[in-house]
């Protein structure tokens, strides 16, 4: 067993693990935060998207022992004091999730690349997310969530 | 977007929880003590079981406990009744019938010691040899698949016709035209994207079962648990939670589950039990697996006469599709589709193969995913015979409005319709005409470019309960309306949603009919102690049957509203009528402008108020929705793509679909609702597979194999709209969930073959991958072989 240090949301979390536990399988069974989903468990759909260090990566193809001390960000460390982001709240309001299993990989994956390229054209936004497979919405809400979050945050204050 | 007082786009109530990571999957649950299953499931397609050695793995520490269909023999639960009266091994004893078939379960402290512990079981095997090829399970010389029914000789399920053989015949005899196609609509799976999985938890003391699991249909599950275990039926509990994604996956009892039940009965704690990508690709309900012969009669002016159809079904190892006793080849019996003709006739042959079992998933609507494509496709090689336009062929033979109630040659009747305004607007939005102008331009130029129409007719909202059941439950859905005494309501439905939305659309029947807000009605669902009986969502039945109840029962609530206002108002209740003005709904006395509003009623009837004799007081009522007929939604869709003739890669362009689903409670989940559709459709027709190589082995049990579409594959879909409503159905609603993936995929391979036809070619399976369609271009479009190579 290992005993480490993650980053998650802001929050210190000491968890010990062995050396093969999935950094999504910490996430979701050691730590609790079961708003990260596991969908294939070999890295194609995306469901399990987390931010490490504020870059996308597959929780399901990372050990959580070679992420100590890093920054993760999960779906639920998305909301600022308890607010929805902007990539949230453009999801509920453009209809860009359905049964709701894709929708926390696919924002974590908008929000770090909105930070990247705030202002993507179309071709870009679906390059953006074609790592990330939903089976309900045909996609076409999604890439106007992903527009619609870029409005949105263009609007945030700094 | 402000919240309608009734129908109209409203956000979803749901994506609160959603987006903040806040639902509660299956996999989700976490109970105190709870320990985690494992399946060790079949490497072989067809083998006897030589022996089960378990001992290595009972030995390893973390394991509590090793189930064997030996074990489940001993408690008379090895096998278990599917949904079509067949029997299916839960753990097998005899033999394995297809690759990824359970063998043992075992229980340990964690899920990873569970998959350790796998490999620890020694299962000796002698190999039998295995029937892949649906086409050759009846052979004289074909394995025997079920030797386990008594007297059994071959592989043959059950023969099925459905409308007139002789009228079919003679029409055919005396045609001036006739063309025949085979087909084939090849095995996919639904692939939620949420694997199926359970934690079940029985309390030795109270004798109580509770089972979390993603289940399309609880109340069904929780009476077949009783059946099957003997456990009796109050002291179930299923509890179906957030559903990441059903598609038809998630509606019958998978082994896993009785394994989980079992477990948790033996070891006397919580047992979890979440299948892998790879176990749900290869053991959980697969759909299509249509081998089709259609032929078509017709007048040399292009006047269709008569269809017959000669289907061969592929079942996999054990009859588990999902349909009404009466109807094993489900609704495929609605293969006239959406034409006026004079006759029809289907045969429908089912067979047993070394596959796994289902066959009704993948929002099918019973089979008429198979029954639009085989239809569809006949249309278009009609028309390349007699050299017209396929959307002219269509629009000549399409039924027209003043035929409605309109009954089928093979005896359905079809609610309502309004055809060819339907095709009209799609050509319309599409450009039709200058469509077909560029693509003769193209062809000038050596340019490959297709465009493909469907035409599609469902029946969905299963059913009427004289002609329609589940294993002889009928199909018949309750529903409880409970309103408080400040007037905000609880609703209590049996379907459940899987991404539909059910919190918000149900929410919007009830605020509809009591002229409240949607904000005010709470939707409770997917327990079966919170709820009243049903038989569940799938076939697109929430709205027409669930939805049904659910404005029902809120129409009882006024009328008992009705009761209590006539003695707030102190007049009589046929002098009451009902009305809803922007602040909500009132009875008010004819003519005087005095009334009580649904809330002041409220209050009033819980309160002290003295009623008349016979009013109960209070507004809570409940109902039982038994549906007069299906309903039929329609649509016209058309596809633009665009293919490489060097590599056999196809675009989809456009994709225009106009979708005729009735009323609509909430228009931007019924779009939603399509744009999904519509990307299965895109899947199925140019990527999906599940394929086998001979001896049985899965080739697509895994993302990387089965192939899904990703935003880059869609093209921004292009939705139009008629309303036509169903005359039975209380609000005029029909149903929507299946219509774009019933509808699309021949669209889809309408549009590949007419690009691909400079090149003589009328027909090719589905996927039309680029090895697919090159090969087509080469001229050997018929894929023979089962594997991809």
């Amino acid at each position: 067993m290992h005993d480490i240090t993650l980053y998650v949301n802001g929050i210190p979390r000491e968890v010990s693990v062995p050396a093969r536990r999935l950094l999504s399988d910490c996430l979701r069974h050691d730590l609790g935060l079961t708003g990260t989903h596991v969908g294939c468990e070999h890295g194609v759909c995306g469901a399990c998207t987390v931010l490490l260090d504020g870059e996308p990566v597959r929780s399901c193809l990372t050990f959580a022992v070679t992420v100590a001390g890093r920054e993760i960000t999960t779906v639920e460390g998305l909301a600022t004091d308890g607010r929805p982001s902007p990539v949230q709240r453009a999801f509920a309001e453009c209809h860009g999730l359905q049964c709701g299993f894709c929708t926390p990989g696919f924002l974590c994956t908008t929000t770090a690349f909105l930070r990247e390229n705030p202002a993507p054209t179309e071709e870009e936004v679906l390059e953006g997310i074609s790592g990330n497979l939903c089976r309900c919405t045909g996609y076409q809400n999604i890439i106007k969530s992903v527009h619609r979050a870029a409005e949105l945050l263009a609007e945030e204050p700094t | 977007m402000s919240t309608p007082m009734g129908f109209g786009r409203m956000h979803r109530k749901e994506d609160a929880r959603f987006i903040r990571g806040r639902g509660n999957y299956v996999d989700d649950v976490n109970l105190p003590g709870m320990l985690h299953g494992a399946i060790l499931r079949s490497p072989h397609a067809h083998a006897r079981i030589v022996s089960v050695d378990t001992s290595a793995a009972l030995a390893h520490p973390k394991v509590r406990a090793v189930i064997t269909g030996e074990t489940l023999a001993g408690l008379n639960l090895a096998w278990m009744p599917t949904l079509s009266a067949d029997t299916q091994a839960v753990l097998a004893t005899d033999k394995v019938r297809f690759q990824g078939q359970e063998v043992a379960f075992v229980v340990a402290e964690d899920r990873y010691s569970a998959r350790d512990a796998l490999e620890l079981i020694d299962v000796e095997y002698e190999a039998l040899d295995s029937v892949i090829d649906a086409k050759k399970s009846l052979d004289e010389d074909a394995p025997l698949i079920r030797d386990d029914h008594e007297g059994r000789a071959d592989n043959k399920i059950f023969d099925w016709e459905a409308g007139d053989r002789a009228a079919t015949d003679a029409l055919f005899e005396r045609a001036e035209v006739t063309v025949a196609q085979d087909m084939l609509y090849p095995r996919v799976h639904p692939a939620p994207l949420e694997t199926c999985g359970a934690v079940a938890d029985f309390d030795k003391v109270t004798g109580k079962l509770t089972v979390w699991c993603p289940t399309q249909a609880p109340h069904a599950h929780r009476t077949l648990y009783a059946l099957v275990a003997g456990l009796p039926e109050h002291k179930i509990r299923v509890i179906s939670p957030d559903i990441g994604g059903g598609f038809g996956n998630k509606v019958g009892i998978y082994p896993g589950y009785v394994c989980a039940i079992v477990g948790s009965i033996v070891t006397g704690k919580p047992v979890k039990w979440m299948e892998d990508r790879s176990e749900n690709l290869m053991s959980t309900s697969f759909a299509r697996d249509y081998h089709m012969r259609g032929e078509v009669a017709a007048t040399r002016d292009g006047k269709i006469q008569a269809i017959r159809v000669k289907v061969l079904a592929d079942h996999g190892a054990f009859n588990g599709t999902a349909q009404p006793t009466k109807f094993p080849a489900g609704f495929f019996g609605v293969f006239t589709g959406s034409y006026d003709l004079q006759a029809a006739h289907c045969e429908v042959t089912g067979v047993y193969t070394n596959k796994a079992p289902g066959g009704v998933a993948y929002a099918c609507s019973f089979r008429i995913t198979e029954a639009v494509y085989l239809v569809e496709r006949m249309i278009d090689v009609l028309a390349l015979e007699l050299g017209v336009d396929a959307a002219e062929l269509r629009m000549k033979n399409l039924l027209r409005s003043e035929q409605f109630p309109y009954t089928s040659p093979t005896g359905w009747e079809y609610d309502s319709g309004d055809y060819q305004k339907t095709l009209q607007l799609a050509m319309d939005m599409a450009g039709y005409d200058a469509l077909r102008r560029e693509q003769a331009e193209k062809r000038e130029r050596g340019e490959l470019m297709g465009i493909g129409l469907s035409f599609f007719t469902e029946a969905v909202g299963a059913g009427p309960r004289k002609h329609m059941d589940i294993l002889g439950l009928g199909m018949a859905d309750g529903a409880e309306l409970r309103v408080h005494p400040t007037g905000k309501a609880v609703l209590r439905v049996s379907c459940q949603s899987q991404g539909q939305g059910h919190e918000t659309t149900f929410a919007q029947i009830v605020a509809a009919e009591l002229g409240i807000s949607p904000d005010d009605v709470d939707v409770v669902h997917g327990d079966t102690d919170q709820t009243p009986f049903g038989l569940g969502t799938y076939g697109s039945r929430s709205t027409p049957v669930s939805g049904a109840a659910a404005a029902m029962v809120s129409r009882k609530v006024r009328e008992r509203a009705r009761q209590v206002a006539s003695a707030m108002l102190e007049a009589s209740p046929e002098d009451l009528e009902w009305t809803v003005s922007e602040s909500g709904g009132s009875w008010t006395v004819s003519g005087t402008g005095v009334g009580k509003t649904i809330q002041e009623i409220a209050l009033a009837a819980h309160s002290n108020l003295e009623l008349p004799d016979g009013v109960e007081g209070h507004l809570d009522a409940t109902c039982v929705y038994n549906p007069p007929n299906l309903t039929y939604p329609f649509g016209a869709y058309i596809c633009v793509v665009d293919v490489d003739p060097g590599t056999g890669q196809v675009k989809v362009r456009r994709f225009i679909a106009v979708d005729d689903c009735g009323v609509r409670i909430n228009p931007m989940i019924v779009e939603g609702q399509v744009h999904g559709g519509l990307a299965d459709g895109v899947g199925m027709a140019l990527m999906q597979l599940m394929a086998f190589d001979e001896d049985g082995n899965h080739l697509g049990a895994s993302f990387m194999d089965y192939l899904l579409p990703t935003a880059m594959e869609c093209p921004s879909w292009e939705l139009g709209e008629t309303v036509t409503p169903s005359p039975h159905h209380p609000i005029g609603a029909k149903g929507v969930g299946e219509s774009a993936t019933v509808g699309s995929p021949p669209a889809v391979v309408n549009a590949v073959l007419d690009a691909l036809r400079p090149y003589g070619v009328r027909h090719a399976d589905m996927p039309l991958t680029p090895a697919a369609v090159w090969r087509a271009i080469q001229g050997n479009p018929i894929r023979t072989d089962l594997a991809i190579t």
